[in-house]
């Protein structure tokens, strides 16, 4: 199999590609052997992030592949949303969890953060929000 | 995409399917609500077996559609979590905000909404 197959892109502009890029994650969990509870937690932290995309940003992208750990002894999934939106103004107060300047309940970035292993957020009011959350495969 | 909304005795039980877009969602919202005044309808049944993932949109969503409900007069239980989509709820910390009775199956979920009736009905009188 070519690296190329690992690695699945999605432009992310409305719910129907929410659904699409969820689909590609579990798939791509599922291949892994990630047992079925990470498998969904994968897929409702992407479609957590890429909600998120649609509400604030209008558009952006995902990608999502295979990662392997920094000293090469874990593997596991890498999945990063890129939008070039608002911005977040008060990162730590989104971390938190519960608030929501949309009306939702505003658990999408601190419950992606929870059901991942790893969890970066880069963002610039005004220039858009780069996430990036990883799952490693848990030793049998 | 029509989904089915059935009557049983005075309850309406809603079989999600698949997967729904967001235009899916608000219709199906309108059909249930539509279908209860129609029917006056006292409970009402979500079974969410199919689902494989519930995001804290979908939660949102059956939570609104409770909420919407309950001010027509009628009750509602989401049946039919699975196990991973309960610890992935848990994990994202749908809880603190949730306020949907749920239940296991459907035959508990019936049982659940007589005795939310009843317990209603009970609490009227006095």
């Amino acid at each position: 199999m070519s690296e190329d197959e690992e690695m699945t892109k999605v432009n992310i502009a409305s719910s129907a590609d929410i659904i699409a890029a969820r689909g590609k994650g579990r798939e791509l969990a599922m291949k892994m052997g990630f047992n079925v509870v990470d498998q969904t937690k994968i897929t409702t932290a992407i479609s957590e992030l890429t909600r998120n995309i649609v509400t604030y940003a209008g558009k952006g992208e995902v990608t999502i592949e295979k990662a392997q750990s920094e000293t090469g002894d874990k593997n596991g999934i890498v999945v990063v949303c890129v939008d070039e939106g608002p911005g977040i103004k008060d990162i730590g107060l989104v971390l938190k969890g519960g608030v929501s300047t949309s009306g939702s309940l505003g658990l999408g970035i601190s419950g992606a953060k929870q059901l991942m292993d790893e969890f970066e957020i880069k963002s610039k009011p005004g220039e858009g929000t780069i996430i990036t959350i990883k799952k490693w495969l848990r030793r049998r | 995409m029509d989904i089915p909304i059935l009557k049983i005795e005075d309850f309406l039980v809603v079989t999600i399917q698949s997967e729904l877009s967001d235009d899916e969602i608000s219709k199906l919202q309108e059909d249930i609500l539509l279908r209860i005044k129609d029917v006056g309808a006292t409970g009402l049944i979500i079974d969410i077996t199919a689902l494989d993932i519930v995001d804290s949109f979908m939660g949102r969503t059956l939570s609104n559609v409770a909420a919407t409900a309950e001010l027509l007069g009628a009750k509602t239980v989401v049946v039919g979590i699975r196990p991973a989509v309960a610890v992935t709820l848990v994990e994202l910390g749908i809880r603190v905000k949730w306020n949907v009775n749920t239940a296991l199956n459907l035959e508990r979920g019936r049982k659940l909404l007589k005795q939310l009736i009843g317990a209603e009905q009970r609490g009227g009188v006095s």
